[in-house]
């Protein structure tokens, strides 16, 4: 299969080595072999595969076997190591001009999703940095560009400046800065029309505006599902243009995203941004690190904790944990559990991001584990308050009548209640376990079941 | 006859001079790449060895083939080499060629590309795809193109969702000149399409053509949202949709093999569309998805006006692709 995980695909290579006291270098080229397939496979560039190989082979021969980690694992931490490393550390900021308005110029390829980012990115400007900025809609040739710039003006009740499509983009431009200036807009953001990076003449009308107007960035957009002509995309902007940051759109969908590496290491222009969806509060600031385990196949557990972070209240969870550890833990605290597991988003994009989770074989049907999950919540929610403080007082006629008030059946009632249980037992044990270890303090506010 | 006499007579013969200018005009910026490094690599290596097949892959791969199409591929080649016994770099450009086009058409005649419409009756032609590779567009130019053929046209403006998208098929329908069927700016796609069956049968129209809201492919509620609008289809005509055309951006990678899957799963894509092959976008991987899967690519879109979409042709393609060399062939 094409898109096997780099770690999968790697396990017979380890099953070899482990037991070893030291890697040899026919096992690191057999290893290498897998990593440059992976690589490949995930769209990163042929080149920058090639460099790579090469280092990762220098440092992982001789590598001793350690304790904790097997040959494999440590194999694959430098390859993430590398790879992070290439793709530079976080840079979301947005540059400030002393003499406002400052000016951000989007460009890119054609349906590379410049017109979204821009209205993601005036958007993110109000609600971070509280500015004020004026929408300019330089892309005359596509059709409906400037009503689907106003569309999005118009949902943010944001200004946006247009001169119809006869207008020459670098005169709409130019235009529009005075505007906001005249409106004490602290932000200009101007949306270009695609192009090709090999179309000489609108290469050109980019140039004019640059020259025009001096932006103080120049974002290249660039779709994260580009394959290995992304590096001769980038380049060709970067060289024409200068530009000062890459935003990666369309991340929320299953590409590995290769591209995103070669960009960088290639153009040597960080990336700031990435698009994780339609909506125009979807703009998130890059990581490389989840990046690359992205590209290795590795899932991206830090992003998931990250999300039950920022939607788990800190002192709800502080609350949980003493519950979990004493195992004072109810039925009523699931059902909490279960609507903030909710708020974290759809299910499918969460299970995206455990590793392997597309693999195992009760995941693999999403909607079937809504369903479930609507079980559940209904059998919780047609037990009385004390049956929720204490499932220890069912009884036969007690579970008949939560199964009928569910729309549920029996053993359904009792596959819950017996999964409830061990789950205490199990929290019971981690949370004495994690004690010991000092650390954030942070735990999963939820069991997957 | 050797291959490439057969691939340019083939163009000779069926006064296809148009399209294969057409082609290599389109994919001059394709082309010059790709052929330029068979070129190299053919100057650079005198004998076929190992290092030769090595660094073919690399071409191939920059073309984005996809590793697996790759690796058949030149296993097939190593194959052929052995048996005809070549020993010259020279010899191995045709057999490339010739492994690529047979890749492309396995067991298939060329048949497959043709758009299947009805000789009567209304025939329906979804159009999905992720966003921004270009749907609106392209029907906008098979608007065009069946117009010019003498088809009467209506477009379904079935994107409710992105903003601008319904004047965006609008403006293209002006330019064809034909009717465009639509509703609100959110409102139901199923309801969009329903409604745009209900015209095209009532004024007689030969080919309707349902534009979709750009979706990711691994967004469930979005994929059976477009199952629901099949469905709709499937139950207002017996037999249609009659194609489902997925478009595909050249500049895709590997992705595009997830794309291709995922969209036949939820509505039996019947051919592809593939864009923007006027960049330097090599778009091989066609290629692997015709090796892995079974959907033949029936046009490509080679630039932003209404007349540059192309009947697919792969024998065209792979004449695009070695252009350069079949000329320098011709002059020696
Ligand atoms: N250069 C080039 N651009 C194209 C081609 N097809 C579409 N586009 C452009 O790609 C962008 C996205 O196209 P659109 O039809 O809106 O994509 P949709 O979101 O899939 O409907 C537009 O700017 C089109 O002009 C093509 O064959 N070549
Ligand atoms: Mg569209």
């Amino acid at each position: 299969m094409a898109f096997e995980g780099l770690a999968d695909r790697l396990q017979n290579t380890i099953k070899k080595i482990t037991g070893k006291g030291k890697v040899s270098e026919q096992d690191v080229k057999e290893m290498t072999r897998e990593i440059r397939l992976a690589l490949l496979e995930a769209d990163v560039n042929f080149k920058v595969v090639k460099d790579l190989i090469k280092r990762i082979k220098e440092r992982a021969v001789g590598q001793e076997v350690m304790e904790s980690l097997t040959p494999g694992q440590q194999v694959i931490k430098v390859v993430k190591e590398e790879l992070t490393e290439l793709m530079g550390g976080e840079q979301s900021k947005i540059a400030v001009s002393d003499k406002p308005p400052t000016v951000i110029m989007m460009v890119g390829l054609q349906g590379a999703g410049k017109t979204t980012t821009t209205g993601k990115l005036a958007n993110l400007l109000r609600k971070k940095y509280n500015r004020s900025p004026l929408l300019v809609a330089c892309d005359v040739y596509r059709p409906a560009a400037i009503k689907q710039l106003e569309t999005l003006g118009g949902q943010l009740s944001m200004p946006v400046f247009s001169m119809g499509t006869e207008a020459n983009p670098v005169d709409i431009a130019k235009k529009a800065i005075e505007k906001a200036k005249e409106d004490h807009h602290d932000y200009v953001l101007i949306d270009t029309a695609g192009r090709l990076h090999v179309d000489s003449d609108l290469m050109q009308e980019l140039t004019d505006i640059k020259e025009l107007v001096n932006p103080d960035e120049i974002f290249l957009v660039v779709d994260a599902m580009t394959g290995q002509d992304a590096v001769n995309v980038a380049e060709s902007f970067n060289e024409q243009l200068d530009v000062t940051g890459v935003v990666l759109t369309k991340l929320d969908g299953d590409t590995r995203g290769g591209a995103a590496l070669s960009i960088k290491a290639v153009t040597g222009k960080s990336i700031k941004f990435a698009g994780m969806g339609e909506k125009l509060d979807q703009l998130e600031a890059f990581h490389p690190e989840r990046m690359a385990s992205r590209i290795l196949g590795m899932g991206d557990v830090l992003t998931l904790i990250e999300k039950a972070q920022a939607n788990v209240d800190e002192k709800q969870a502080k609350e949980l944990q003493e519950k979990m550890r004493t195992a004072t833990f109810t039925f009523d605290d699931f059902l909490d559990q279960m609507s903030q597991v909710k708020k974290m988003g759809p299910l499918d994009d969460l299970l995206a991001m455990i590793p392997g989770a597309n693999k195992m074989k009760g995941l693999k049907n999403v909607q079937f584990d809504e369903k479930q999950l609507a079980h559940v919540e209904a059998i919780i929610q047609s037990m009385t308050k004390k049956e929720r403080q204490d499932p220890s007082i069912m009884n036969a006629s007690r579970k008949k009548r939560i199964a009928k008030g569910s729309g549920t059946n029996v053993s359904q009632v009792n596959r819950l209640l017996k999964q409830f249980e061990e789950m205490k037992k199990m929290m019971k044990q981690m949370t004495n376990m994690q004690k010991g270890k000092k650390g954030k303090g942070f735990k999963m506010p939820f069991n997957p079941f | 006859m050797s291959f490439f006499q057969k691939l340019k007579s083939k163009f000779k013969q069926e006064n296809q001079e148009e399209v294969s200018t057409k082609y290599k005009k389109g994919m001059e910026k394709t082309r010059k790449s790709f052929s330029g490094r068979i070129n190299d690599l053919i100057a650079r290596y005198r004998k076929v060895d190992e290092d030769f097949f090595e660094e073919l892959e690399e071409v191939l791969i920059t073309a984005d083939v996809g590793v697996n199409t790759v690796m058949d591929l030149i296993d097939e080649l190593r194959f052929e080499v052995q048996r005809r016994n070549i020993k010259d770099t020279m010899e191995v450009k045709e057999v490339i060629s010739e492994k690529l086009v047979e890749i492309y058409y396995g067991d298939d005649n060329e048949e497959i590309e043709a758009l299947n419409i009805q000789s009567s009756g209304l025939s329906v032609v979804l159009v999905v795809g992720v966003n921004g590779v270009g749907k609106t567009t392209s029907i906008g130019k098979l608007a065009h193109q069946l117009k010019a053929e003498g088809k009467t046209v209506m477009l379904a403006a079935g994107d409710t969702f992105r903003a601008g998208a319904i004047e965006q098929l609008e403006i293209w329908g002006e330019r064809a000149g034909v009717e465009v069927i639509k509703q609100n700016e959110g409102s139901d796609p199923a309801a969009v399409i329903f409604d745009a069956i209900k015209a095209a049968k009532s004024r007689n129209v030969d080919v309707l053509l349902c534009d979709t809201a750009g979706r990711l492919q691994n967004k469930v509620n979005l994929m059976n949202e477009l199952a629901k609008v099949k469905r709709v289809i499937e139950r207002e005509i017996p037999g249609a949709p009659h194609e489902v055309l997925l478009v595909l951006d050249a500049t895709t990678g590997q992705n595009a093999l997830n794309q291709a899957k995922t969209f036949s799963e939820a509505t039996d894509v019947t051919g592809i569309v593939l864009t923007k092959l006027d960049g330097t976008a090599k778009g091989g991987i066609v290629l692997a998805i015709r090796n892995e899967m079974n959907i033949p690519v029936k046009f490509v879109g080679l630039g932003e006006k209404a007349e540059d979409l192309q009947k697919f042709d792969a024998n065209a393609f792979v004449y695009g692709l070695f252009a350069d060399m079949l000329e320098e062939q011709a002059e020696s």
